[in-house]
């Protein structure tokens, strides 16, 4: 029954290199999709290239489908695994904030890590960059502290807050993320940038 | 031919990429309870530093000292994101992909894309931690388990980007 290291008596040092070899296969997967980009990154706002929407929603299905279908035949017990919890004002502040930074900066701090990794000078300062709004969060947290704790709402989840249960909501996002990858096709027809794209 | 051999091999397709990363994702909900991060690795060098140089500072910050008692190289995210740098190079390397270079368009300068870089990196890190989490943590692991806050917060940096795409078009396009 999993997941396995809060209930197995993993120990420290394996739990460790789980989280190296699971950040192998994330890295793996992160630039085989082209996310050490930052021009494919940011084709996804401009229409000539949506592999960004593709994967993070393919990912996001794969990973939902397979947790509901380890709890039903038993492998995992989902009252162990962590669910964010939701501060209505932060995430959404939170959120506007990332995504200036993304349309600015091309990436995202998971991507800048594979981008610099195979050499981007562009993604290291994004990482540098990234360590700075960090400490300036630290350092003005005062300012920020209300906003970031309030609106407190608990580890709530989208499924509840509709009202339907996580197998029909599961099926709810299959279905819109078909109708997003459809769009996405058509969008990449319509907004093609050759120049672009063959150079990325 | 030999300049043929010299092209990189093509990126996988993304469909296959997603569900590739969205198996990592679940072996990692499986193995430990909790999902993929990035942000609270790039936290975890900054408390460090922080800690290294002024100790007292750290520890009186009500932010910084929430994450104080671990060794900071040592946690959880630091090594995941360890794995990430030489996964990415890994790849990049199988692929024929590693060259150093700063990639922009060609309508902007090198400079320019490395101050837009920097800026777009500052944004990035200050909104992770207001959000608590980044694209990685709060949106895509989010989302897996259904969480509220994580179809909240990937709305929220999505539809941000594409308000925001056309001031910044010169950038890319």
């Amino acid at each position: 029954m999993g997941p396995l290291v809060p209930l197995q008596n993993i120990s420290n040092e394996l739990n460790l290199l789980i989280a190296f070899v699971i950040g192998l296969g994330f890295g793996i997967a992160l630039e085989q999709a082209g996310f050490s980009s930052s021009r494919k990154l940011a084709g996804m706002f401009y229409g000539y290239d949506a592999t960004v929407l593709k994967v993070f929603f393919t990912a996001a299905m794969t990973a939902m489908l397979g947790l509901i279908f380890l709890n039903f035949v038993g492998l995992i017990d989902l009252d162990i695994v962590y669910v964010n919890e939701y501060y209505v004002y932060s995430a959404i502040v939170g959120g506007i904030i990332m995504g200036a930074g993304f349309i600015i900066g091309g990436f995202c701090p998971g991507t800048s890590f594979t981008a610099a990794a195979i050499g981007k000078i562009d993604a290291m300062w994004f990482i540098l960059g990234s360590m700075i709004g960090i400490f300036i969060f630290g350092e003005t947290f005062v300012f920020w502290k209300d906003l970031y704790m309030s609106g407190y709402q608990g580890a709530i989840k989208i499924s509840d807050v509709i009202g339907i249960r996580d197998g029909y909501f599961a099926l709810l996002l299959i279905l819109v993320a078909t109708l997003m990858f459809w769009v996405a096709e058509m969008a990449e027809k319509k907004f093609k940038r050759e120049d672009i794209t063959k150079e990325i | 031919m030999k300049e043929k051999l010299r092209q990189p091999k093509p990126y996988m397709n993304p469909y296959l990429a997603g569900i590739l990363l969205g198996l990592v994702l679940l072996a990692s909900f499986y193995l430990t309870g909790r999902g993929l991060g990035a942000s609270g690795a790039t936290r975890s060098v900054v408390i460090g530093a922080v800690t290294s140089i002024t100790p007292e500072h750290a520890e009186s910050s009500g932010y910084f000292s929430k994450y104080l008692g671990d060794n900071q190289m040592k946690t959880w995210l630091v090594l995941e994101i360890a794995g990430v740098i030489i996964g990415g190079f890994l790849s990049g390397a199988w692929a024929g992909r590693l060259k150093i270079r700063v990639e922009h368009s060609p309508g902007i300068s090198k400079r320019k894309r490395i101050y837009m870089a920097s800026l777009g990196g500052l944004l990035f890190g200050f909104g992770s931690q207001l959000g608590r989490g980044c694209t990685s943590g709060a949106a895509l692991t989010g989302m897996s388990v259904m969480s509220m806050a994580g179809f909240v917060t990937m709305m929220a940096i999505f539809g941000t980007a594409f308000v925001l795409a056309y001031f910044f078009r010169k950038n890319w396009i």
